[in-house]
């Protein structure tokens, strides 16, 4: 198990210096000069000569790339152009923000979308299926902006019982929207999965078995049977939420959060290159992190992968 | 579940030696069946409908639609639905109805040109990595597990803002980035079919490397790269809606999806028809390509059902 779990770390290495090769390499490529953008007009030639030269974006891009790695080797990310403020600095002020909205929607995710699974399987093919059925195909269909363009009007302006942007004093109220928009694609997937693995569960022989030493059927479906079925589940809903960390730009430019989402997209449109590489570096790394926690888990709650894997001693 | 007849073809081809018969016989059963077990499947039936119907309204949309969707009458702003504006106007006094019929023309352009690109690529790697494995594999693997780990919005903004809006460099962006998961799903298949004994023969019969792929390995492989292509449609569209949406995807005044949407923005207290109907626009479309998806994943593996 140690083991497995090291090289899957050392696996991660070589995928975060191709992410940081790959976005110095898109940045190197905008004509744009940072001297310029960070003294802004007016400034004289020596005056961004001298900036130039202190920042070494006068040395080809491979010496500049290797200076980057090694500043970021001390766990440095560099500074904004735009703001005369350190990466890191930025970045520790959104981050907590995107995480809160990321752990109301996986709240969401996790309590709508299983039991809206499970319903939909222990009442196979009845109403409450069907609806199921519908409404998580549509939910896949619906661009989440679009969506949350809709809750705005619906519930900020018609209703007006919610707020519709911000995160005003950071009560519960702000939540509400911007998580639902956030979380409508993975709960379905999630539902259905819960379906789907929930059926699969119910067919077998143990089950059989607990019916007929006459448990109660609420026990033999919440004690025996979800055990087993939301073994995938899990998974799902820990990728999502390594993926929420990051992913939310649409919700967040929508719903005005200030989250790190934004804070990148921002970044991306006034080519603030070290703020991009860096939140997107921070982002991919919970992201590819997630993972690992997510096989690790998984290996830890399913024996059989456990023992499988040692056999062939992964 | 076979007719009768297929298996006394079968027999008579194994009695008369007829082998190019019954290749030419099973070569084309899988779709064949696959295409009876669909047309079955009434929502799978539903979905082809409305990507055909959609289809037909990009391409004729100058006879459909009433108005030239890029005309603005000053008089006539911000109307609401009517008679003479069955979706009403926008800010500039343009028909909403017929931008959204031209809409459609965006939207479908990029959803089949970028999942085309993506799928050349990932057939090529996939190919590439399952068939001769080893180092190319490895490599090849590798690189798309760091295209999995970038978020695709991210991803595609970046490409956007480097390359700069229009809609070649959507297809560039959204085809660029999706390659992967067809490379993945390509090698996967291969590996399962490369070790097949009808593979073997074709190398004992003397055929080359690429003949193998193209005509053996290609065929049998193809049933899932079909059904991923056609559910990535919708999420193409998707995506090209929210690029244009966030005004680094398709420029104004050409009529798409998401930047109507995006000029809805101010306007939703005093003007909601102008999001609420290219933002239906893209739901069926996007829904059309997910059940046409669902229904052929079902038609081509029946057992997954």
């Amino acid at each position: 198990m140690l083991f497995y779990i090291i090289r899957r770390i050392l696996q991660i290495i070589p995928v975060l210096i191709g992410i940081t090769l790959i976005l110095f390499t898109l940045l190197y490529i905008i004509p744009e000069d940072p001297a310029r953008l960070i003294l802004q007009k007016g400034a004289t030639e020596q005056a961004l000569e001298n900036l130039r030269a202190k920042m070494g974006i006068d040395k080809p891009v491979y010496v500049q790339y290797w200076r980057y790695l090694k500043q970021l080797s001390k766990g440095d990310l560099g500074d904004s152009y735009r703001y005369r403020r350190s990466v890191n600095s930025i970045l520790a002020e959104h981050y907590p923000n995107s995480i809160k909205l990321a752990l109301a929607a996986i709240f969401i995710e996790i309590v709508i979308g299983i039991f809206a699974g499970i319903v939909s399987a222990v009442k196979k093919y009845s109403f409450w299926d069907t609806l199921v059925t519908i409404s998580t195909t549509l939910a896949v269909c619906v661009p989440i902006f679009w969506l949350g363009m809709m809750l705005q009007v619906a519930f900020g302006l018609k209703l007006g019982i919610l707020p519709m942007s911000g995160m005003g004093d950071g009560s519960i109220s702000y939540y509400i929207l911007p998580s639902i928009t956030l979380a409508s694609v993975s709960t379905a997937f999630v539902a259905r999965m819960t379906r789907s693995s929930m059926l699969e569960v119910m067919s077998n022989d143990y089950i059989v078995t607990a019916y007929a030493k006459g448990l109660s059927n609420f026990k033999v479906i919440v004690k025996h049977a979800l055990k087993n079925a939301l073994i995938p589940v899990i998974t799902l809903i820990g990728l999502d939420l390594g993926a929420f960390m990051g992913g939310a730009i649409l919700t967040e430019t929508v719903f005005n959060w200030p989250g790190v989402g934004r804070v990148i997209y921002l970044a991306i449109l006034q080519r603030d290159a070290p703020v991009v590489i860096g939140g997107t570096l921070i982002l991919v790394l919970i992201f590819v992190f997630m993972n690992l926690l997510v096989d690790v888990i998984y290996a830890w709650l399913d024996p059989r992968i456990r023992y499988y894997k040692k056999e062939i001693n992964i | 579940m076979y007719p009768e007849k297929k298996i006394e073809e079968e027999k008579s081809s194994e009695i008369t030696g007829e082998l190019i018969l019954e290749r030419k016989y099973t070569r084309s059963s899988l779709y064949k069946d696959a295409w009876k077990r669909l047309k079955k499947n009434k929502l799978a039936m539903l979905g082809l409908a409305i990507v055909i119907s959609l289809m037909l309204i990009a391409i004729f949309a100058n006879f459909i639609s009433p108005y030239n969707p890029i005309e603005r009458i000053k008089e006539e702003y911000l109307l609401s639905p009517s008679g003479a504006h069955f979706f009403g106007t926008d800010l500039l006094g343009r028909d909403i109805f017929s931008r959204v019929i031209y809409g459609s023309r965006i939207s479908i352009e990029v959803g089949i040109i970028a999942v085309g690109i993506s799928m050349f690529i990932g057939l090529f790697f996939g190919a590439l990595s399952g068939y001769f494995g080893n180092i190319s594999d490895a490599v090849i693997m590798r690189v798309a597990d760091i295209f999995f780990a970038f978020p695709y919005i991210l991803g595609a903004i970046a490409i956007m803002t480097i390359l700069g809006p229009g809609i070649i460099n959507i297809f560039i962006a959204i085809g660029v980035l999706g390659w992967a998961y067809f490379a993945r799903i390509f090698r996967s298949s291969i590996l399962s079919i490369k070790n097949k004994e009808y593979i073997e023969a074709a190398r004992a019969l003397g055929a080359s490397n690429y003949r193998i792929i193209t005509r053996h390995i290609f065929p049998n492989a193809m049933a899932p790269i079909i059904v991923y292509a056609t559910m990535n449609v919708g999420t193409a569209i998707i995506v090209e809606a929210a690029l244009s949406f966030l005004g680094i995807g398709v420029q104004p005044p050409t009529p798409a999806w998401g930047k109507m949407l995006a000029e809805s923005l101010d306007y939703i207290d005093i003007a909601p028809w102008m999001m609420l109907f290219p933002g239906l626009a893209i739901v069926i479309t996007v829904l059309g390509f997910v059940l046409l998806g669902d229904g052929l994943r079902d038609a081509f593996d029946p057992k997954l059902r």
